[in-house]
Order: C-alpha cells, then sequence, then structure tokens
C-alpha cells in the first residue's frame, strides 16, 4: 500500500504524467499553472526527464510537439490566455497526429480576466479553439487522486490514438490540497504508441490498415528518414492537393476518436439509479454538486449527479440512456452555459434542460444548488 | 537521373522543386546537401546520416524539408525553431538543421530566434532570405530595406530593416555567419562549420527573389541580383584586406562572431547527472 | 584531365533562368526556347560552375569511366 500524502491538483498532475512516462515538459508561468511548471522542474531531473522553460506558450507547445516526435512522452501546462496562444499548434499536432498532453487550468477570462479565480470558461475552446475540423479528447478531473490517475489515462489516449489531449483542470482542482494515497505505480496500466520499424511491406510513414485508424507511428531520428507536416498529406506523409485524399484525412482524424468514443468517454453516475432530476456537471464543479445532491436526497428528492470525465467528445450515448427516466436535467457549470449546448443537443425535446452558471469567479456552492433545485420544483 | 549529390540527398520523385526560375532557395538547399554530404564523406567528421533532422516553417523556403532526404518536420509559420529545441533537446544526439526565411524566423518567430541563441541550444539555423514574403506574393518583411517596394508598401517601406546576422550575435548567439548564393563555395565551407557547430549556430544566406522582390524593385533578373551579390557580398580574406574606405556599402561573407559557450543539452545532461534519484 | 567529366543538361528540369549561362566563365552555354543548351563550339571546360550555381539541379557533371 502506498502512504498518504498531503498533495494538491497541479502537484498530482506532475505526479500523474511522470507515473505515465512524462518525461518532457515544456512550459511557461501562468497562473494558475505555475505549481505545474515549478514541479515538474524540481521532479524531472529526478526521474532523469526534461524541463525547459520557453519564451512563451507558442514555443511551449512547439517543442512539446518536437520532443513527442523525437520518441518522448511530453506535456505541458497553461491557463486561458496561454492555452489561447496554443490553439494553432495543437491543430498541428492533430494534424500531423502527434501525441502529447495539454493541461489548462482554466481562470477566469476573457482576456487576462480575474487570474487567481475558478472558471469553466475554456470548455469549448478545448473543443474549437484550433481552426478547421479536428479530434479532440479532453478529461477533467474533479479531486486530486483523480487528477492523478486522470492524467495516466490523458498519456494512454494520446499514445493510442496520436493525438493530443487535453486535460481540461480549473482551478478549484488545480489549487486544491487533499490527502491522497496514490496507487503503485506498477498497477498501473501505462500505453505506448505503436512504433513500426522498417516496415518492408508498406513504408509509407501514415500507412492504416484496413478497418483500422491509427498509423503506427515510425520512430523519428532512427533512418526512416520520413516527412512530417501541417499540410494535407497522404499516407507517404508529403503534402497533396487531391481533395479526395484531403478529405479521406480529415475524416479519418475525426473517425478516430468519434468512432472509438464507447472506449474514450468516462462518466461518473452518482446516486442516478432511480434519479428523476440529474444534475450535470464536470471538473470542480462536482464537489458542490454531490453535497447538493447528498442533501437533496436526504430531503427525500431523487436527484442525482452525472459527470462527464471526458468531456470531448461528449458522452452522449450513457446520457441518453438516462433520459426515458429524467424529468428533468440542471446544468451547472462556472460559464455563460458552454457544456448546456451539449446538453441541450442531447436532451432535445424529451427532457427539460435547467441552468445554473456563473462567471464572477466565486465558485457555485451546495446552497446555491439547492436553491436551483428548489426553484425548478416551484 | 540528376547528380550523384541530388540523387544521394534529395527527394527526386518531388524534384522539380517549386520555386520560380532563377529563385535563390534551389540554391541554398543545394548548398545544405552538398555541405551533408562533405561532413558524411569525411571519415574524420562524427557526422551520420540518420541523426540529421530537418526543421522547417512555412514560407517558400520552408518547403526545402521536404525535399531533402533526411528526417524531416515541415511545422507551423514562425514555429521552427521551438520545434526543433524540442527535438535536440529530447535527443541530444541529433544534427538538428533549422530550415527557415527572413519572415519565418525575424518576424513571426523572432523570438524564438533570439531565444534559441541566448540559450545556446544545438542547433543549426540556416535562414535563406530573400527580403521579401514570396510566398504570399510579395509583402514587405524584417529584411525589406526601407524605401524598397512590396504590395504592402506601395510608396515605400518605412519600416527599417533587421541585418539577421548581426541580430543572432546580439541575441548571443555562439556562431553567427553570412553566406549567399552567388560565393557557393564559401557558402557551403560556412554552412559545414555551422552544422559542426556544437551549440547554436546561424546562417543568414541573402537569396534573391527575382519575382517578387527584384522585379519589384528593378533590381533586374536573377543574373542581375547575383552580379549584384558578386559586387556588393565580399568573402573574409579579401573584405579585411580591403581598405576601410572600399568597405562602405559592402557586406562580409563569412563568420561574423564564434564563441565556445557551454552549450544548453549538455549543461542539462549535468544537471540531471546531479540530481537523478538513484533507484 | 579534359574528357574525364561530362556536361549533362536535365532538360524537364531547367527554367530557363539563365544563371548558369551568364556565369559560365568560357561562354560555352547558352539558352535556346527557354532552356539551356551547351554549344557546339566545345569550349566547356567542365569547371562545375553551372552545376554549382543552377537553383533547379538541371545541369551538372559526371565522371566519365577511366
Amino acid at each position: 500500500m502506498s502512504k498518504t500524502v498531503l498533495l494538491q491538483g497541479n502537484e498530482a498532475a506532475v505526479e500523474g504524467a511522470i507515473a505515465a512516462g512524462m518525461r518532457f515538459f515544456a512550459g511557461y508561468p501562468i497562473t494558475p499553472s505555475t505549481e505545474i511548471a515549478e514541479r515538474s522542474a524540481i521532479r524531472l531531473p529526478e526521474e532523469g526527464g526534461k524541463f525547459i522553460q520557453m519564451e512563451d506558450e507558442l514555443a511551449s507547445i512547439a517543442a512539446v510537439l518536437g520532443a513527442s516526435a523525437a520518441g518522448m512522452k511530453a506535456m505541458t501546462a497553461t491557463s486561458g490566455p496561454g492555452f489561447s496562444l496554443m490553439q494553432e499548434n495543437i491543430g498541428y499536432g492533430a494534424m500531423a497526429e502527434i501525441p502529447c498532453v495539454i493541461v489548462d487550468v482554466q481562470r477566469v477570462g476573457p482576456s487576462t480576466g480575474l487570474a487567481t479565480s475558478p472558471s469553466q470558461g475554456d470548455y469549448m475552446q478545448a473543443k474549437w479553439g484550433t481552426h478547421g475540423d479536428h479530434p479532440v479528447i479532453a478529461l477533467s478531473p474533479s479531486s486530486v487522486l483523480e487528477t492523478y490517475t486522470l492524467m495516466v489515462r490523458a498519456f494512454n489516449l494520446s499514445e493510442k490514438y496520436r493525438t493530443p489531449v487535453i486535460f481540461l483542470m480549473d482551478e478549484i482542482v488545480g489549487h486544491l490540497r487533499e490527502d491522497v494515497s496514490l496507487p503503485d505505480p506498477n498497477s498501473l496500466i501505462i500505453n505506448r504508441r505503436k512504433l513500426s520499424f522498417h516496415d518492408g511491406a508498406n513504408k509509407q510513414c501514415y500507412y492504416v490498415p484496413e478497418g483500422e485508424y491509427v498509423p503506427a507511428m515510425k520512430p523519428f531520428g532512427q533512418g526512416e528518414r520520413y516527412n512530417i507536416t501541417g499540410l494535407a498529406h497522404d499516407e507517404s506523409g508529403f503534402p497533396i492537393n487531391d481533395h479526395d485524399k484531403a478529405g479521406k484525412l480529415i475524416n479519418r482524424l475525426i473517425d478516430k476518436v468519434e468512432h472509438n468514443a464507447d472506449h474514450i468517454v468516462r462518466v461518473e453516475q452518482y446516486e442516478m439509479d432511480d434519479a428523476e432530476t440529474a444534475i450535470v456537471c464536470f471538473g470542480g464543479t462536482a464537489r458542490s454538486v454531490m453535497s447538493a445532491v447528498q442533501a437533496a436526497r436526504a430531503a427525500g428528492h431523487k436527484v442525482g449527479m452525472f459527470r462527464p470525465i471526458t468531456v470531448w467528445p461528449f458522452p452522449d450515448k450513457p446520457l441518453r440512456a438516462r433520459l426515458p427516466q429524467l424529468r428533468n436535467i440542471l446544468m451547472v457549470e462556472h460559464n455563460h452555459g458552454q457544456m448546456l449546448l451539449e446538453m441541450q443537443r442531447v436532451a432535445g425535446r424529451d427532457v427539460p434542460v435547467h441552468f445554473l452558471g456563473r462567471v464572477d469567479g466565486t465558485v457555485i456552492s451546495p446552497d446555491d444548488v439547492l436553491a436551483k433545485l428548489e426553484e425548478m420544483e416551484g | 537521373m540528376p547528380s550523384e549529390l541530388i540523387h544521394r540527398y534529395m527527394r527526386i520523385d518531388h524534384l522539380p522543386q517549386i520555386w520560380c526560375p532563377g529563385c535563390g532557395n534551389g540554391t541554398i538547399m543545394r548548398d545544405v546537401a552538398a555541405a551533408i554530404q562533405e561532413l558524411i564523406d569525411d571519415p574524420e567528421k562524427d557526422i551520420n546520416r540518420d541523426n540529421i533532422v530537418i526543421v522547417s516553417g512555412i514560407g517558400c523556403s520552408s518547403r526545402a524539408a521536404g525535399y531533402l532526404d533526411f528526417n524531416s518536420i515541415h511545422t507551423t509559420h514562425g514555429r521552427a525553431i521551438a520545434f526543433a529545441t524540442g527535438i535536440k533537446f529530447a535527443n541530444p544526439k541529433l544534427n538538428v538543421i533549422v530550415l527557415t526565411g527572413d519572415g519565418d524566423c525575424s518576424a513571426i518567430g523572432g523570438n524564438h530566434l533570439i531565444h534559441a541563441a541566448r540559450r545556446n541550444m544545438g542547433l543549426t539555423v540556416i535562414a535563406f532570405n530573400n527580403n521579401i514574403y514570396g510566398m504570399t506574393g510579395g509583402q514587405y518583411s524584417p529584411t525589406t530595406p526601407d524605401g524598397d517596394v512590396a504590395t504592402t508598401a506601395p510608396f515605400g517601406n518605412v519600416d527599417r530593416p533587421f541585418d539577421i546576422a548581426n541580430l543572432a550575435s546580439g541575441a548571443g548567439a555562439s556562431f553567427s555567419a553570412r553566406g549567399d548564393v552567388y560565393h557557393v563555395r564559401e557558402t557551403i565551407d560556412i554552412i559545414k562549420e555551422a552544422i559542426q557547430h556544437k551549440g547554436f549556430s546561424l546562417v543568414d544566406v541573402y537569396s534573391v527573389c527575382p519575382t517578387y522582390y527584384g522585379r519589384k524593385n528593378h533590381k533586374g533578373s536573377a543574373v542581375d541580383m547575383l552580379r549584384w551579390q558578386k559586387e556588393n557580398l565580399i568573402p573574409t580574406a579579401r573584405y579585411y584586406s580591403m581598405p576601410e574606405e572600399e568597405r562602405a556599402g559592402k557586406k562580409l561573407i563569412g563568420i561574423l562572431s564564434y564563441n565556445d559557450y557551454p552549450e544548453y543539452t549538455e549543461e542539462y545532461a549535468k544537471l540531471v547527472k546531479a540530481y537523478r534519484k538513484k533507484k | 584531365m579534359i574528357g574525364r567529366k561530362q556536361l549533362i543538361i536535365e532538360d524537364a528540369w531547367c527554367k530557363g533562368c539563365g544563371i548558369c549561362v551568364a556565369f559560365c566563365p568560357k561562354q560555352a552555354l547558352e539558352l535556346r526556347d527557354g532552356k539551356v543548351h551547351l554549344k557546339d563550339d566545345g569550349q566547356c571546360i567542365t569547371c562545375g560552375l553551372c552545376e554549382m550555381r543552377c537553383p533547379d539541379y538541371a545541369i551538372y557533371l559526371v565522371n566519365m569511366e577511366e
């Protein structure tokens, strides 16, 4: 058994990443994510890894992609303004299929906003921040322990699907300190990208066998001499202007995530078995919602919590399965109604969707949730 | 069947290249291939083809990565040096060569250039400097001389230009040099020195863009532009033997600054050695 | 040593920029119909300057068999 330690969410992100095999971190200081860079600067040399503080967030994500192409598991961490700066190269990572993890510890925006206050206003940016249609996997933890275990999963998904994974934290969880007993690192399942060496049958570096979605990655810098580009390319890795091939590529990139949604999607369902009202929330918001559910249950109300852990792709299927039993859905999030749009899409006209949101940097309390439930009943 | 050099080190299925007639970029790309070939063929030099990584950004220059038959990565506009930093730091045994343009490395990517120089990250940066944004059709760049015309400077450029080699020196580059497309032999030798240099090295190679820069500014044909280079860009030995007054308006082709500061990845390796946890 | 090297022109790759013609020290080259050609008067000394400056790799020397 591992011993119990007092750990901050941001620190747990680093420890989880190291457990997952992350040995390269490039970043730029920004509140409220800076502790991730600081701890990486200490921990990576201890593990034989590498830390570098770059000149800005544009450089940070670029260095991370370069390091990953060169064979390392790599990560960066930032917050809203820096996340905005990284968007172009997140698209590059999706297009060139370079695995990496980008941590965004959300704070209040837009612009410099409220630098030290929590928000979940980057939910849609995590999906649509970079231009063009592209795949996105985004995960959002709601506790310190989950930050650790989910970070391992973030790297596993990134390696398996060869795509950047957004680790969507918020200031609530990032700066939360909890007693946690971390799992034995040897008990963790760690994925690595599938590699193909000097593949005689098919030398194409982006060759995808029939019925599969993800090309095996040829090691870069070991003699394969292939080309990586952010331009539309064919299986050879060289730029093309052929619209059929470009369409095939971009559709495959999207399909590799959409068609594997059952594997990628994880949700937490708390007291949902007989729930007639589902409170939907993600990340740090779940902490208030869970207390509210307990209080509502104690008062005899059939309320449950439905929490997407995988926030992109949105968990359509498990949510749809709950719709027949629900009279009401309450979406609670620290923004002006972003996941709400996904909720409304899935709920359609079957179940009314209510909303409790906040953009002022204060935390939605259990009482706020209970008051909203009462208003809905009334 | 092209020449042996081209056959060995370029992806001939992708040639002829896309550049305009007379564009200097093809010559610079050949200089890079020739420098690498001479280093690989020299048994006294420890340069291995599989350890060479070509990194480029976006723009005319940056198409070079796709033509050179090495590990190659064509990245985003301005970010080639930042990608290269990640590659080099992740695997310091690689010879990472960045092929970039004047806009790519001194406008949108200027910050990465000065910081890689300051860190003394062991990269070799070859700037294909044609004084214009060619890929987008002739807008002024940070190296367009003041007064010159571009599509976005129709009445003459008010900006003052960068000297990229001096910019890198000023940022602390341990190796900074200038080449051109007329003095081929000298430029190949400079690139060879740059590749062998352990720390950060930059070679600002003056290209020619007859299509967008030359035509708009009445510089004549590619041949005329090369003649200008012949007369105004002077290799080291001759430059320093010229009387001071003759040097006015002329520029040196050769190494401008050199230093043996400790290289970044080697310094970091020492730190890891000192602080690595014993398992 | 003349005769040990031969000048080759890769017609399809020549874009007719004229750089090799202008800087040939023996004026042994000319442009015809937008492509470079070796003049017929045997002035080429196989110095290789054309190859070094050709941006399109369309003109080069090969070593002949002994």
